[in-house]
């Protein structure tokens, strides 16, 4: 019994250390007021005077972030970014996942060893080295000129179309490694009777391929989505002055303007706003559970 | 009555359903299946019976138009299908894995086949209710593949095969899955549903009583050729080699030489100093030629004394008892090592066992109790 307890313990604590006590120091810090102080904002924590330390917490910064349109622009520009980059990265990933289920068994190590490899690379280190290739001198524009399709350097580097490259670039991995799991547990026999049932090939794949990679396809634009919110290195990176994501608001409060009560009442909105794909997630994976196989 | 029994094969002019037509095919650097000819005829239950490897798995997916043939041609209802694609041909297979679609619930899987063919959605349902009932599984309509037991999902694969009403139904080893008992019993479903329906049913199977049960003919396949295609007993009491005869049911082959004693009997000469076993043989042998004469141990008598008027008695000690229930084999020595099986009904309970071990017997049967093959 005691022995379960602890056992049981343990991840409980690890979640409260390192989730829940944070979230509850974050939480705290939005509802006080900026100061010019060290720590920046009034008031600090006190047991002594526990009621007056309460009686100074308040919800004006979560007001703000209604009163001034900045933040649901950003939020909403955040939400269709997350949302488009996914759709894109749905777009190339699912083929590629889909050519590595059909090759050959010895390739697929290989393959996926490939789709692994720039994660032993630095994130930094690659999207700066997307700064190289999308600038006004970059080796794309420089090869597109070479080539004669264009005549002018395009200009994509600091605009939204550099964030979404960066994003789907990024992510791709997340999208890939979900579906190429289903797929590659499928049984190629389903494919077969299909056919025998009177389906083309292409019939076959909108109506048995699709609906069983389905899990895999949820599962992947969730672990795309999620993290492409809240992105803010890429935006700030590749995007331009009107590139508005939360992630770089976020950011800017926080570092430029020192206020960090706003940016913790934007941190927690935004948690809010990722706990629902969230649960849908873990409502997908539990039902790919229980569904076996 | 002789024209009440179903033969097509035997009537000259019956046009074949199938008609396999020298058909060879390789795979890289092997020859899977060896200038096979094969007629298969309407409403048949026809068995292709062999070891893992032979081929018959070939055969069948050469049928369904998942492998296309080398050389050679395959007719359906006298038009070559080799051009043609799974999906264009009358002919439905049945999955030894079922291949059930795991997304859709089996009145949905029923109803694929049908909802790729241009037909009316009120057709639709009476069709997939019609295969429910037939299949018995009307309870099951809305469940999913995962929430039914085995022997369900082989009726609703057995059910989609069927629902498109194919011309042909293949079925890859459909009851392997089943366990011994349930296997039994849908061994004579099937050939209730197949006698129901009219359709002709190709079965690939590596069991010899499962072949034996369903099928009208069998066709016994050996490293990608024919080796005999016949009726089940026709397969079982007058194998063509000594291939067949080993591979169906249990059998004593004896190795000898012919020796000439009448107009179709011979005696085998088959270890020095013994007499000759005496058989008769339509199939004609020369003098001194070395010959194989098998035997089924339910056709061999056991006795403690010499019998009096047996065509042919050896005599032997016996070696080992196997009980089975139903049936005892005993495995009787001869002076020369060799080791025969005999075989017993045991059709009274308790009754003591006449023979055990180290028992000196006599084992005896008739001139027709054997078969001479060449090899």
């Amino acid at each position: 019994m005691m022995r379960r307890a602890v056992l049981i313990a343990v991840p409980y604590f690890w979640l409260m250390a390192l989730f829940l006590v944070p979230f509850i120091i974050v939480f705290k810090v939005s509802l006080s007021d900026t100061a010019l102080a060290i720590p920046p904002y009034v008031p600090t924590l006190e047991w002594r005077d526990f009621r007056t330390f309460l009686s100074q917490l308040d919800f004006e910064n979560y007001i703000w972030l209604t009163q001034d349109d900045l933040y649901w622009k950003a939020y909403l520009s955040s939400l269709k970014i997350a949302f488009l980059s996914t759709l894109m990265t749905l777009a190339i990933g699912y083929p590629v996942a889909y050519a590595m289920a059909c090759c050959p068994e010895k390739w697929r190590s290989t393959l996926m060893m490939l789709v692994i490899l720039p994660f032993w690379t630095s994130f930094l280190i690659r999207v700066y080295a997307w700064m190289g290739i999308l600038s006004n001198e970059g080796f794309l524009n420089q090869f597109l000129l070479w080539a004669g399709i264009i005549s002018t350097p395009l200009t994509i580097l600091n605009t939204n179309t550099a964030v979404y490259i960066g994003i789907v670039y990024t992510y791709l991995p997340f999208m890939i490694l979900p579906i190429y799991a289903t797929l590659d547990r499928m049984d190629a026999s389903l494919l077969e009777a299909a056919e025998d049932l009177g389906c083309s090939r292409i019939g076959a794949f909108w109506l048995v391929t699709v609906p069983l990679s389905r899990n895999g396809i949820i599962a992947g634009c969730f672990l795309v989505f999620i993290p492409a919110l809240g992105e803010f290195v890429i935006p700030s990176l590749l995007g331009g002055s009107r590139t508005l994501m939360i992630g770089k608001v976020l950011w800017e409060e926080f570092f430029n303007n020192r206020d960090w009560p706003v940016a913790s009442a934007v941190a927690v909105v935004l948690l809010l706003i990722l706990i629902i794909p969230i649960m849908l997630f873990q409502r997908n994976q539990q039902n790919q559970a229980e569904a076996g196989r | 009555m002789p024209e009440d029994v179903f033969a097509p094969w035997d009537d000259p002019e019956e046009k074949p359903l199938i008609r396999f037509q020298n058909v060879t095919k390789s795979f890289a650097d092997s020859i899977v299946i060896d200038d096979v000819s094969l007629d298969i005829y309407e409403r048949e239950f026809l068995a292709l019976l062999g070891p893992s490897g032979c081929g018959k798995t070939t055969m069948m997916r050469m049928l369904a138009g998942f492998e296309t043939p080398t050389s050679g041609r395959i007719e359906l209802s006298g038009k070559n299908i080799v051009p043609l694609p799974a999906n264009k041909r009358a002919v439905n297979m049945m999955f030894q894995s079922y291949a059930l679609f795991p997304h859709l619930t089996v009145w949905d899987n029923i109803a694929f086949g049908l909802k790729r063919s241009k037909m009316p959605k009120d057709k639709i349902a009476a069709r997939v209710e019609e295969m429910l009932k037939l299949t018995r599984l009307g309870k099951f309509a809305g469940r999913k593949p995962h929430q039914i037991s085995g022997g369900q999902r082989q009726r609703v694969a057995l059910a989609r095969s069927l629902a498109k009403a194919p011309k042909l139904l293949l079925l890859d080893e459909p009851l392997g899955a089943l366990d011994a008992k349930l296997r039994q019993e849908t061994q004579f479903e099937l050939v209730d549903i197949q006698e129901t329906t009219g359709t002709t049913f190709v079965i690939v199977t590596h069991d010899q009583e499962e072949a034996m049960t369903v099928a009208s003919r069998i066709a016994v396949m050996d490293e990608g050729k024919l080796i005999q295609v016949d009726t089940p007993d026709r397969i079982y009491e007058s194998p063509n080699s000594v291939y067949v005869a080993d591979f169906i049911g249990d059998v004593n082959i004896i190795e000898g030489r012919a020796r000439k004693q009448g107009a179709d009997l011979y005696g085998i000469d088959w270890a020095d100093g013994q007499r000759l076993l005496a058989v008769t043989s339509e199939r004609a042998f020369t003098e001194g030629q070395p010959c194989h004469l098998a035997i089924r141990p339910e056709k061999i008598t056991i006795s403690a004394d010499k019998p009096v008027h047996a065509d042919n008695a050896v005599q032997g000690k016996i070696l080992d008892i196997a009980y089975l229930g139903n049936l005892s084999t005993y495995h009787v020595e001869l002076p020369g090592g060799m080791i025969i099986k005999a075989q017993t009904a045991n059709t009274r309970r308790m009754s003591p066992r006449s023979f055990t071990w180290e028992d000196a017997v006599w084992l005896s049967w008739t001139v027709t109790a054997g078969i001479l093959l060449a090899e």
